[in-house]
């Protein structure tokens, strides 16, 4: 059974900013250098940036046409109440 | 951005000085994205258009005060999150978790479970969406919206900090949680047979 070290804890916390390309190259050598002998943070890294890559894939949500119509009318009325013009 | 589009800011401009097609073209530009951001965070369609049209009427009212100081796109995302948070104020199941992964600066998996296969060929699967949507859901809604802005929506850290009127710092500790978490999550749906107990401190 494999147990944390204070040095996995450490990098778990500084993952995101890793995958990210936030980290200076110096912390990133040394993560990486951890990451070729740590088969637990390996294993963090990679599903943790799969995680990340799943929700970016996942793309937005498309406004269905019934709503996008209700919100245009919506706005119009509020424009013309805005002009003080009456509603038609 | 081809250069034949008028940029956000230009078509602020003239939306503020009464140009009704430059704030419909506005629409049109961000509809989707604050209605993923709605849909995502309240899981309910209904809900989802009344925050959509809230956002839009009260960016439309308030276009006039707008000062440009931040991005149209960061304005109205702001709108856009205040008006999902208003429809949130009910309990949501998993909502207790929001005061242990904001206080336990050290919380860790109790499993690493390894990945049997590579999720991505999976991703047009309904049943894999449904998993991510679930998972997404039981984030309390500290780590949901920062998540969702930045990593599904797309912004810079900078803009969904920004949005959430919270310190860079703090947008980039609530989205590790918030990843930490999904994968944690995501982990029962993927997982391989191989499980590595790991101990708590």
């Amino acid at each position: 059974m494999d147990h944390l070290t204070e040095t996995c804890r450490e990098i778990k916390d500084k993952l995101s900013a890793y995958l990210d390309g936030e980290l200076e190259s110096a912390l990133c050598a040394e993560i990486e250098q951890h990451l070729r002998g740590c088969d637990d943070c390996r294993v963090m890294v990679d599903t943790l940036n799969k995680t990340i890559t799943l929700y970016r894939n996942y793309g937005q949500e498309t406004v269905p046409p019934d709503v996008h119509e209700r919100l245009t009318r919506v706005l119009n009325l509020q424009q013309l109440k805005t002009q003080g013009k009456p509603a038609e | 951005m081809p250069s034949d589009q008028p940029r956000d800011e230009d078509l602020v401009i003239q939306a503020q000085a009464g140009d009704e097609a430059a704030f419909t073209e506005l629409v049109h530009r961000h509809e989707h994205r604050v209605y993923t951001l709605a849909l995502r965070m309240l899981r309910n369609p209904a809900d989802a258009e009344d925050a959509l049209q809230e956002t839009f009427i009260s960016a439309l009212n308030g276009l006039p005060n707008f000062r440009r100081e931040a991005t149209f796109a960061t304005w109205l995302y702001r709108i856009a999150y205040n008006a999902t948070l208003m429809r949130l104020r009910k309990p949501l199941p998993g909502a207790s978790l929001d005061e242990v992964i904001e206080n336990d600066e050290s919380a860790m998996p109790r499993e690493l479970t390894d990945w049997s296969h590579d999720p991505a060929a999976a991703l047009l699967n309904q049943e894999t969406r449904e998993a991510m949507d679930a998972a997404v859901a039981t984030l309390p809604e500290t780590l949901r919206s920062i998540f969702l802005l930045r990593d599904v929506d797309g912004l810079s850290t900078e803009e969904a900090a920004a949005v959430l009127n919270i310190s860079i710092e703090a947008a980039k500790v609530r989205l590790h949680r918030a990843r930490l978490a999904l994968r944690d999550k995501l982990s029962n749906y993927f997982g391989a047979p191989r499980v590595i107990e790991k101990e708590v401190p």
